[in-house]
C-alpha cells in the first residue's frame, strides 16, 4: 500500500495549490513566492549534496570491471568496460550518462524446471528509463520558450522536433506522450515484478506519481482546460521570475498553478531524494575510476602520513626480547643480535 | 574536499544550466509583443478577446473539422457582418495583418502554425489574385 500514500500526498498538494490559489491574494505566495524558494533549495540543496559526497574519501580503488583488463599484448582489453585511461573512463561515462549502458546490463535470474537458474539481460528497465529521461529533458527545454526573449534557435528546434506530427492544434507533443508512457511503465514495473515490488518503497513510489501529476496538468492545461491559460500572460510571469520583477498580469487559471506548486515540491524533494542520482551518476567511484590500481598506486586518503610502514624485520627488533620471553619463534635469535652489536 | 579540480567546474557548470534563463536574458527581456487590432475598424472578434487569446487554436481546429469532416459550414455574424467558418475566410478578414497579429505573439511563444504551409496569407492572397 506503499503507493496509495505516495497518491494520496500528491493529492494532498494539488487540494493545497488548487484551493489556495482560489483566495484572493495567493497567487502571489503560488506564482512567484514558491517557485522562488524552491529553486533556491534545488540550487543549494544540490550544491550542499554534491559538496557532502565530494568530502566523502575514496579509500579503494573501485571501479567496476566487467570486461578484460589489461594484459598480455595478444589479449585485447575491453576499453569501455575496464578501462585504465582518463580518455576511457570519460567515454564509459559519457555511455552511462547518455545512454544508461549499465541499465543495458541488468541481469535477471530466474529459475526453471530442473532445477535449473539462467541468467538473462532484462532490458525493460532501460528501455522506459530512455523514453523518460529524454523525454522529460525535451520538455524541459521546451519549457526555456517560457522564460526566455529572445528565444534561442535550438529551443525551436526541438519544439519543431517534437510537434513533428502536427496532430491537433495546439499540437501533440511526442515527449508528452513519452514522459506519460515512461512514467507509467516504470510504475507499472515496480507494481508487477515481484522483486521489485518488495523492495520499493514510498520514496520510490512518490516521484514517480508527482511526475505523472506534473505531465498530467501540463497536458491538462494545454489541450483541455485552456480557460484562462494564456500563453502570453503567462510567459509575462516567467520571464518577470527570472529577470527578478515578476508580475502577475491577468488572471490565470487554476491549472497552472497546480502544475507550478507541483513542480515547486520536485524541486525542493529533489536534493534530499533518490532523485540525485543526476548528480550521483558523476560522483560514483564504480564507475569515475579507472581500473589501473597496478600501475598506479592507489592512496588511501585516511592514511595518517605520520603512520610510517613498520616492516616484520623491524617489528621483531622492537619486541625480540618479549617474543623470545613468551616462547615466540623469532628470526635473528637474542644471541645472534648481540654477537652483531 | 577530494577531488576539487573536477567537481568545482562540474558544479559550476551546473548552476549555470539551471541559471540559464536568468543569464540568458540578463535580468531584462523585452515585454509581450501587442498585436495588432484590425485595420479594418471591426471592435468585435468571434469571441471576447479573453477567450480568444487563450482558445482560438483550439477554435481554429474544431472549425477544420466542422467543415472539412461534418460538412458543417455555418456562417459566423459579427456585429451583423457575416463570415464564412474558416481561417482565410473569417479570421484573415479582420486581422488582415498576419506578419503584424498573429506572428507578433507566435514569435513570442515560440509556436510557428504549420497551417500557412497550405493557406495563404492575406498578403500572398493578394499578390496571387485569390480569395482563399
Ligand atoms: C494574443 C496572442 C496571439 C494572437 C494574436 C494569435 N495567436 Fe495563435 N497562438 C498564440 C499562442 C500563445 C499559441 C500557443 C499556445 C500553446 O502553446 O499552448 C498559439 C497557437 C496557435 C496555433 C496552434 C499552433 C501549434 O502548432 O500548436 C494556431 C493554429 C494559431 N495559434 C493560429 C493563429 C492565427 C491564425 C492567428 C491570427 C489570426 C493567431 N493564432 C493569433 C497566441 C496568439
Ligand atoms: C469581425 C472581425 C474579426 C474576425 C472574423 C476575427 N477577429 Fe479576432 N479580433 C477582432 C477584434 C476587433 C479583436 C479585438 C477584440 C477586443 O480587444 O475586444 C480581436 C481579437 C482577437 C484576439 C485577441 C488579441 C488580443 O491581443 O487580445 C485573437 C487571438 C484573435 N482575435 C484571433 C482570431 C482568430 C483566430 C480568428 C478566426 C477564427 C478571428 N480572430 C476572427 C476581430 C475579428
Ligand atoms: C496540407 C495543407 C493544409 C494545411 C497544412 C492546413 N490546411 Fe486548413 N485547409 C486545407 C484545405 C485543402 C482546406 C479545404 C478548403 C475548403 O474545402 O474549403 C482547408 C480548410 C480549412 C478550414 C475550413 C474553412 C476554410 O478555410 O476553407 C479551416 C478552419 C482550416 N483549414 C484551418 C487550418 C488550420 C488552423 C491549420 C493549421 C493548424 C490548417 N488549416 C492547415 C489545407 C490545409
Amino acid at each position: 500500500m506503499k503507493y496509495a500514500f505516495s497518491l494520496l500526498a500528491v493529492i494532498a498538494l494539488i487540494l493545497v495549490a488548487g484551493l489556495g490559489s482560489l483566495v484572493p491574494g495567493m497567487q502571489y505566495l503560488f506564482g512567484v513566492v514558491i517557485p522562488y524558494l524552491a529553486i533556491m533549495i534545488f540550487i543549494g540543496g544540490f550544491v550542499y549534496r554534491i559538496i557532502q559526497w565530494a568530502k566523502s574519501p575514496v579509500p579503494f580503488s573501485i571501479p567496476t570491471t566487467c570486461g578484460q583488463g589489461v594484459s598480455l599484448d595478444f589479449i585485447k582489453q575491453d576499453k569501455l568496460d575496464c578501462p585504465t585511461k582518463t580518455s576511457e573512463v570519460v567515454a564509459r561515462m559519457f555511455l552511462e550518462i547518455f545512454a544508461f549502458r549499465s541499465l543495458f546490463r541488468n541481469t535477471k535470474s530466474e529459475l526453471h524446471n530442473g532445477p535449473k537458474i539462467t541468467y538473462e539481460s532484462s532490458k525493460w528497465l532501460w528501455l522506459f528509463a530512455l523514453l523518460f529521461h529524454y523525454s522529460f529533458l525535451m520538455i524541459v527545454i521546451r519549457h526555456m520558450r517560457l522564460f526566455v526573449e529572445p528565444i534561442p534557435f535550438w529551443v525551436n528546434a526541438v519544439e519543431a522536433v517534437d510537434s513533428m506530427l502536427q496532430i491537433g492544434a495546439p499540437t501533440l507533443y511526442l515527449s508528452s506522450v513519452g514522459l506519460v508512457g515512461g512514467v507509467l511503465l516504470l510504475f507499472g514495473r515496480r507494481l508487477v515484478s515481484r522483486h521489485v515490488r518488495y523492495i520499493s518503497l514510498n520514496n520510490d513510489y512518490f516521484p514517480l506519481v508527482l511526475i505523472f501529476a506534473i505531465a498530467a496538468t501540463g497536458i491538462l492545461m494545454r489541450y483541455f482546460m485552456r480557460d484562462n491559460i494564456d500563453i502570453m500572460n503567462i510567459k509575462q510571469l516567467a520571464v518577470g521570475l527570472v529577470t527578478l520583477s515578476p508580475v502577475i498580469g491577468a488572471k490565470i487559471g487554476t491549472i497552472f498553478y497546480i502544475h507550478l506548486f507541483l513542480v515547486s515540491t520536485l524541486l525542493v524533494y529533489f536534493p534530499f531524494s533518490k532523485l540525485m542520482h543526476m548528480g550521483g551518476v558523476f560522483m560514483s567511484p564504480t564507475r569515475n575510476m579507472a581500473n589501473d590500481s597496478r600501475a598506479k598506486r592507489h592512496i588511501n586518503p585516511w592514511n595518517d602520513p605520520e603512520i610510517k610502514p613498520h616492516s616484520y624485520a623491524g617489528y621483531e627488533d622492537e619486541f625480540r626480547e618479549f617474543m623470545v620471553d613468551a616462547g615466540i619463534p623469532v628470526e635473528k635469535e637474542l644471541t645472534a643480535v648481540k654477537d652483531e652489536a | 574536499m577530494y577531488n576539487k579540480g573536477t567537481i568545482i567546474p562540474g558544479l559550476i557548470i551546473f548552476v549555470l544550466f539551471v541559471t540559464f534563463p536568468i543569464w540568458f536574458n540578463g535580468l531584462s527581456a523585452a515585454p509581450a509583443p501587442k498585436p495588432e487590432m484590425p485595420p479594418g475598424g471591426e471592435k468585435k472578434c468571434v469571441e471576447s478577446a479573453e477567450y480568444m487569446r487563450a482558445n482560438h487554436m483550439q477554435m481554429l481546429n474544431d472549425w477544420r473539422d466542422n467543415v472539412l469532416r461534418d460538412d458543417n459550414r455555418t456562417v459566423v455574424e459579427v456585429e451583423g457582418k457575416k463570415y464564412r467558418k474558416g481561417l482565410q475566410q473569417a479570421c484573415m478578414q479582420c486581422h488582415t495583418n498576419k506578419e503584424k497579429f498573429c506572428d507578433n505573439c507566435h514569435t513570442y511563444a515560440a509556436v510557428n502554425p504549420y497551417c500557412w504551409d497550405c493557406h495563404l496569407t492575406p498578403k500572398e492572397a493578394a499578390s496571387k489574385g485569390g480569395t482563399r
